[in-house]
């Protein structure tokens, strides 16, 4: 480390050679073109559907494998197999100091891959937001229309797959990734080059998603339905890479997850002393992990019913279009609760920090996530209740999906126990844990309607589910994301962000959501089915007043953005190393964290959010001479 | 610590208890308010005897729904005022870990709740199917279905037709139904996933290719009412909608004779009557 400290560093544009972001994009765009070129020589006339406007499905998924090859070569991927192969010794780390510039390209500090991922998704978060704008834009009239009815499909297929997609990682990718070492005291992830992996697969996820317009754009939702699928023009192909991608990157980040809680604890961190946030991340992990290779098996049917000519889904030719429903949904269902136990996970962890208070009923919290986890893997066909399948087992799944609602009610009461007699401190991200549960109550006692058989019949497929799943997910899954960059940005990067520039990006964000979602409760109740560009004229001023919501519900992500910008780049004042007086493991460490974490590892020798009780708090900052409950 | 806020006598107070008060205070005003208002003015309406019982299932659960949405919505408010911290600095609350009897408590209502509304459900759809679709063979079927009047919905891009076997297997654009009849819908596809969605007669149902999926519907009095596809279906799904009629049925009568002779000529180019029908073998379109 002294050696290369003090060798003078080669000018920036030499920096810009070798295995970094823009070998990748280069090298990605170049195998691209050599998959697209394969296609074309292997392709028959036979199959070569679209020969006319140059579409051919079997050179668009070859130029995108080949394209996302060379990104990850690009991106130094191959480097350390490639050493291990010719008999280099193992390493854990690469490229940890090299400046700014370890932010784009392969690193394996858990924290710069956090701050890659919230910057990362935090871009294609925005894009899914534009998209949402598009389309409440086009809503504004149901007869003036500001797109065809094709690019109308793809934005409201973009926003569903963008923020279904990235999303899954909204937590998991930059505050898991960040803290969970902190947290349990270690000094790393398990697999820290899976770990950047997992963030490089969704930036080449997300690319190749947007590159959908290229192709004619996809008509199905992000859900991609058979035969629909089947039916589509190239642009789908950009679906299934990109979904199969995320769900691969899911899958790893799981896996690293589970991996490095359950090996990595330091001494005394018990299960029971775990933070809860590290176990709504192992909940979740878990989910990611069974979930997402169904997901990635789907799709990989999908690619051969277009490309081979298989009939998975093809009623004509022996398949059935309820098996893409059923292998959908069993990924699906468990999909939304890896969006939803995240936002748990945040609540149930700063409520202590700003009530100070201990957690309230600790086991409980963790047997309503571990609960949540294991039924929603059991709930799938709720979402096919009227499709005509399995029709004699609905009072089945209709009875899991509302047993749900019993270990999700943990989650509330311990939350909600949590503040009783608090000293409540309305700081910014308090703000935004207690507007989780005003959105995650409204959301989840209207998805009761949605189990309910025959009150199903009339609110499936209509804005009501949509109203729904956005009181879950925006509610309960953008509510807590925001809670949580307010609450550590601090921490990783050493500055404040505005806390009146905050407070104004809460209020109008909480308002104008719930100014753009209650009322299509009531447009789904009058009968708008979803994905439609034109609706029944006496529904116009329902849905003009939620365009014109949805529009100032943009504007404060734009103040949020403002705030970001402003407080971490031009006024940049230095945060202090704990503002919230929090005694969680990872506020003890100064700020920025040094790269190595921690200089002795911590021992745990107590329970966590000791707030109010004697003796002060069992983990003390780790520091060289043992202090308190520190050894 | 918090210190309790001192009451005119002097008597710390029981926040427990005053809690518990506002919130039935809530429940007594709010809940009966809700039921009557909100919920008989919930859709679909009186248009058949499914959707009576759809909306008997809403104004139920929406009774049983407002006191625990009032629970935390009260719960919330009286916290963040009670227990709001009145100093600058940093003082910490009392550390309780938990309460085993408010915890069996809360097990308790929330399971003996969630298990009767499975329960409430699973009995209104046994009763008559709910409107719903239920594949080709309905297992919840409402009394006298041997009876029922047969009417087959073909959803294609982008339309639906419908074929009326009883009376020669004739295929019309738009629906008609006799009024007060038990009928038996046998919603199929063409091409996509489609869903039948007929809104005030409180029926939806998935219309697959190769699938005969059958919902049951008892009609009541003469009606219009709005038909939609509620399934993405391709580019123009958005207008994919009709409006379909209840009529009496001395109407429905004479209506279904002008239409067997009218499209009498175009009888002999449809297929034959079936319960479902595959698409073309694959065939991609934009």
């Amino acid at each position: 480390m002294s050696a290369a400290a003090v060798e003078i560093r080669p000018p920036v544009w030499r920096r810009l050679f070798g295995f970094n972001a823009l070998t990748a994009v280069l090298l990605g765009v170049g195998g691209w073109y050599l998959g697209w070129f394969i296609g074309h020589q292997v392709t028959g006339p036979s199959i070569d559907y679209f020969g006319d406007i140059d579409q051919n499905d079997i050179s668009i998924f070859l130029g995108y494998f080949l394209g996302v090859g060379g990104f990850l070569i690009g991106l130094g991927f191959g480097v350390y197999p490639w050493a291990r192969l010719r008999g280099y010794p193992p390493s854990l780390r690469e490229k940890e100091t090299e400046g700014v510039g370890r932010y784009f390209g392969l690193c394996t500090d858990h924290k710069v891959v956090g701050i890659q991922y919230l910057c990362g998704i935090g871009l294609f978060f925005f894009i899914g937001g534009l998209n949402a704008m598009l389309i409440r834009a086009e809503l504004l009239s149901p007869t003036n229309h500001i797109f065809p009815p094709g690019q109308y499909l793809t934005l409201v297929g973009m926003h569903g797959t963008m923020m279904m997609g990235m999303m899954t990682s909204g937590i998991l990718g930059p505050f898991a990734n960040y803290f969970v070492p902190l947290m349990i005291g270690a000094r790393r992830m398990a697999f820290p080059r899976i770990e950047s992996l997992t963030f490089w697969l969704l930036m080449a996820a997300g690319a190749i998603l947007t590159t959908t317009i290229f192709f004619g754009g996809f008509p199905t939702g992000w859900t991609g339905y058979e035969p629909l699928n089947d039916q589509a023009n190239g642009g789908m192909d950009a679906y299934i890479v990109f979904f199969a991608l995320v769900g691969i990157s899911m899958c790893l980040l799981g896996l690293n997850m589970i991996a490095t809680i359950v090996t990595m604890r330091a001494p005394g961190l018990t299960w029971s002393r775990l933070p809860i946030f590290c176990w709504g991340v192992v909940a979740t992990s878990i989910l990611n992990l069974l979930a997402a290779p169904v997901l990635i098996a789907v799709l990989a049917m999908a690619m051969l019913d277009r490309t081979a000519q298989t009939v998975f889904f093809n009623a004509s030719g022996g398949g059935s279009p309820y098996l893409y429903q059923n292998l959908f949904w069993v990924f699906g269902h468990p999909e939304v609760y890896i969006l939803a136990l995240p936002g748990f996970a945040i609540v149930l962890e700063l409520l202590p920090v700003f009530a100070r208070k201990p957690l309230w009923g600790y086991r409980l919290a963790v047997a309503g996530l571990l609960g949540v986890t294991l039924l929603s893997f059991l709930v799938w066909q709720h979402h096919l209740f009227v499709s005509g399948i399995n029709a004699d087992l609905r009072p089945f799944y209709m009875l899991s999906t509302e047993l749900i609602s019993i270990p999700t009610g943990f989650t509330f009461i311990c939350g909600l126990m949590t503040l009783w007699r608090g000293q409540i401190r309305f700081t910014v991200p308090m703000l935004f844990c207690l507007a989780w549960f005003f959105n995650f109550l409204i959301g989840g006692l209207s998805g009761v309607f949605l189990s309910d058989v025959p009150s199903d019949v009339t609110t499936h497929g209509s804005f009501f589910s949509m109203a729904h799943f956005h009181y879950t997910i925006m509610g309960g899954l953008v509510f807590t994301f925001f809670a949580a960059i307010y609450y550590w940005i601090p921490k990783m990067t050493g500055f404040q962000l505005n806390e009146l520039l905050g407070k104004i990006h809460f209020w109008v964000m909480f308002l104008a959501f719930n100014s753009t979602f209650a009322p299509l409760f009531a447009v789904g109740f009058l009968g708008q089915p979803r994905r439609v560009v034109s609706y029944p004229a006496h529904l116009h001023f329902l849905n003009e007043w939620v365009s014109v919501s949805a529009f100032v519900l943009g504007a404060s992500m734009l103040v949020f953005l403002y705030n970001f910008v402003y407080s971490l780049l031009f006024a940049r004042i230095p945060a202090p190393a704990n503002p919230w007086g929090s005694l969680s493991l990872e506020w003890q460490l100064p700020s920025p964290v040094p790269v190595h974490d921690f200089d002795r590892l911590p021992v745990i020798s107590g329970e966590p959010y000791a707030y109010g009780e004697q003796g002060g708090p069992p983990i003390a900052a780790p520091a060289p001479a043992p202090a308190g409950g520190m050894s | 610590m918090a210190t309790p806020a001192i009451a005119g006598g002097g008597r710390p107070v029981s926040h427990g208890r005053r809690f518990l008060l506002l919130w039935l205070a809530a429940c007594v005003v709010v809940t009966p308010l809700v039921a009557i208002f909100l919920g008989s003015a919930i859709p679909p309406g009186n248009g058949s005897e499914q959707a009576t019982s759809q909306v008997f299932d809403n104004t139920l659960m929406l009774a049983l729904l407002t006191p625990a949405t009032l629970l935390v919505v009260v719960f919330l408010v009286y916290v963040l005022v009670s227990f709001r911290s009145r100093t600058t600095e940093v003082v910490d609350g009392p550390p309780i870990r938990g309460d085993s009897r408010i915890q069996v408590s809360w097990i308790a209502i929330t399971s003996a709740t969630v298990l009767f509304l499975a329960g409430f459900g699973t009995y209104e759809l046994v009763q008559s199917g709910a409107g719903g679709g239920q594949g080709p063979d309905p297992a919840f079927q409402p009394p006298g279905h041997a009876k029922a009047l047969d009417v087959q919905v073909i959803a294609q891009q982008w339309e639906f037709t419908y074929r009326y076997p009883a009376y020669g297997g004739v295929e019309v654009p738009h629906l008609v139904l006799p009024a007060n009849t038990l009928v038996r819908l046998d919603v199929t596809s063409l091409d996509a996933i489609h869903s039948f969605w007929a809104f005030e007669l409180g029926v939806k149902a998935d219309a697959n290719p190769g699938v005969d999926n059958v919902a049951y519907v008892t009609t009541k009095g003469p009606l219009t009412f709005d038909i939609h596809c509620a399934e993405l279906c391709g580019l123009w799904h958005g207008y994919m909608f009709d409006t379909g009629q209840v009529v009496d049925s001395a109407t429905f009568a004479g209506w279904i004779k002008k239409q067997r002779a009218y499209f009498a000529p175009v009888l002999k180019y449809l297929p034959p009557y079936a319960e479902s029908y595959l698409p073309d073998p694959a065939k991609r379109a934009g």
